[in-house]
């Protein structure tokens, strides 16, 4: 029965609670026991809240037991990444800075999700403030993939992702800067989608670069994942940044895509986005995914985008930069830790000596980028500079979707690297997002769906689907009819 | 070639309030160099032509109602302070005691 609960996805389990046949409680309890026994080896969540999972529970239980109507996920539980705020339970970022923060408020992803009786099972690991791509940078320890424990589970949003593999949880809360919904997502074989930039709240999401941050879902089937889009997205005075339009018809393209019929769909395949450098696993699984959309009735042919080859030094100059003016809020003023303050030293002293204790060295070094590239004599050659590849690649995208309806390619070019294989060499660990910062540059949505296992390690690889601003739904089609084609791959045994 | 140098690396550290070790330093300013050099490619193909963009989606000032609605409250708002006294945010001194 256990076993049953934890396996079943997220549609499946509400469907049982609302029709009676199991309880909230009883599922949440499940997934807590999961959790209990299989996360000293996976190190999926930094905070556990098994009081407020239980309550929020018993509170949908009472709403069913009383014949009320409640919402299409209510009951079910979630893995709240540790970026979100969470009135009166901690949210650290992944960083000791903020050890043992309790927020007096929560984010509006946090209420959304509170509101629609989601139960939030508890926070889970990250790379500090979302900076990384394999969750090693969390100053609480690395996350492992359950898939091979020795492996890294992707980043910033490591935690979220393994939590699914792992079954500790059918769904998840992800934050995506440059990838960190879509590469952990990717090597962990569940489904992970970035919204269109404003299309979901990013009031409480503790900023990293506010012109990239987008949060979005994780689960384990595309199905899952656009239930959980509708929960979270939507206009939100609180965010001056969020789109003012109706939330895309996500759950009705995901179930239209199941029918498997995709003819006459344009699909173009990005050309920068294979060859050298890529696994040879990952381009055969590649491969195979667009051969499966050929047969479901998609026209596919090839599509240049040449500045996507400027994407990642772009990403790597405007991510910093914006992150060194959104992480001086860590003052050791308001919140936060203190470091130093003897009586002897002046505020700065006590800030300079609070944040080198408090930060980790790729924050630091993100912030020292950030500092040098806004400085004046070197802002028109790197942060400006920038700014103008980010108008090139918007206009690239722009071209592509005149001709294709969405645009395809492997979501990251190798399978999970080895933990403590990319730690000390910034460069290679940053080509992790090789795939998915193009997305985030434009602001346009993207996701990424298990395409199988990878033939020569058998570990997961993510087939990426890229769709225009406010289109999220084309890409839920595509996905949720490759899905349906590609048939199940298994899971890891933990 | 962008270069950067062990004492510039102090500087970016002063001015992003880092007290950065002796050690840190050396590690800084051997990755900082590489990683400026790997990024600075954004320069060929960033031509004068081309208008820059801050934010994917163009938005101007974005205005609402001016209405009162409920927010934190004083003690709710000193809840993670590191030290507060008399309702306030209690700080290490500001000025010099020269000043």
């Amino acid at each position: 029965m256990t076993n049953d609960l934890i396996h079943a996805t997220a549609a499946e389990l509400a469907a049982k609670i609302h029709s009676g046949e199991v309880s909230s409680v009883e599922v949440t309890q499940a997934h807590l026991d999961r959790i209990a026994e299989t996360d000293g080896k996976v190190n999926a969540f930094l905070h556990v809240d098994t009081e407020g999972a239980l309550a929020q529970a018993r509170t949908v239980d009472e709403a069913v037991k009383a014949g009320e109507t409640v919402g299409a996920l209510a009951g079910v539980p979630l893995a709240l990444k540790d970026v979100m705020t969470t009135e009166g339970v901690p949210t650290t970022v992944g960083s000791k800075i903020l050890e043992g923060w309790l927020p007096p408020y929560d984010a509006t992803v946090t209420r959304k999700l509170k509101e629609a009786g989601v139960v939030i099972l508890g926070k889970t690991n990250m790379d500090e403030f979302a900076m990384g791509s394999s969750t090693e940078n969390s100053a609480y320890g690395p996350t492992h993939n359950p898939w091979d424990l020795d492996r890294i589970p992707g980043g910033s949003g490591g935690g979220s992702s393994a939590a699914l593999a792992a079954y500790q949880a059918p769904l998840a809360i992800g934050t995506d800067t440059g990838g960190s919904i879509r590469q952990p997502g990717a090597v962990t074989g569940t489904v992970g989608v970035k919204p269109t930039y404003g299309g979901v709240s990013r009031y409480g999401l503790v900023a990293f670069s506010s012109s990239l941050d987008q949060a979005g879902p994780c689960a384990r089937t595309v199905l899952d994942a656009a239930l959980l889009h509708e929960v979270i997205a939507g206009y939100d005075h609180m965010d001056s940044t969020s789109i003012n339009a109706p939330v895309p018809p996500v759950v009705a393209a995901a179930r239209e895509g199941l029918s498997g019929d995709l003819s006459g769909l344009r699909i173009g395949v990005v050309t920068q986005f294979q060859g050298e450098g890529y696994q040879p696993g990952v381009l055969r699984s590649f491969q195979a995914a667009v051969s499966q959309l050929k047969e479901l009735g998609a026209e596919i042919a090839d599509v240049s985008c040449p500045s996507f080859d400027y994407a990642l030094p772009a990403y790597y100059l405007i991510a910093p930069s914006e992150c060194s003016s959104n992480l001086a809020r860590f003052d050791a003023m308001r919140y936060g830790l203190r470091v130093g303050d003897d009586g002897t030293r002046s505020t700065e002293e006590v800030m300079s000596l609070t944040r080198e204790a408090g930060f980790g060295p790729e924050v630091k070094r993100r912030i020292m980028i950030g500092t040098y590239a806004l400085s004046s004599g070197y802002y028109d050659a790197y942060y400006g500079s920038a700014q103008k590849v980010r108008t090139l690649i918007t206009q690239d995208f722009a071209k592509a979707f005149e001709n294709f309806d969405v645009l395809i390619s492997p979501t990251t070019p190798t399978t999970a690297f080895k933990i403590g294989e990319r730690a000390n060499d910034p460069i290679a660990m940053y080509k992790a997002d090789l795939c998915t910062i193009p997305a985030n540059l434009a602001g346009t949505p993207a996701m990424s769906v298990p395409s199988g296992l990878s033939d020569e390690d058998g570990l997961p690889v993510g087939l990426q689907i890229m769709a225009p601003a406010l289109q999220d739904h084309r890409m839920y089609r595509v996905a949720a009819a490759y899905e349906a084609a590609r048939g199940a791959f298994g899971g890891p045994s933990l | 070639m962008p270069s950067i140098s062990r004492d510039e690396v102090a500087h970016l550290a002063k001015l992003a309030r880092l007290a950065v070790t002796e050690d840190e330093l050396d590690l800084f300013a051997g990755q900082l160099d590489v990683i400026l050099q790997s990024v600075a490619s954004v320069g060929d193909i960033a031509t004068a032509d081309i208008p820059p963009t801050s934010h994917a989606v163009p938005l101007t000032n974005v205005f609402r109602e001016d209405v009162v609605r409920p927010s934190l409250g004083q003690q709710q708002a000193l809840s993670g302070a590191p030290e507060a006294e008399d309702g306030r945010f209690r700080v290490p001194r500001i000025l010099g005691e020269e000043a």
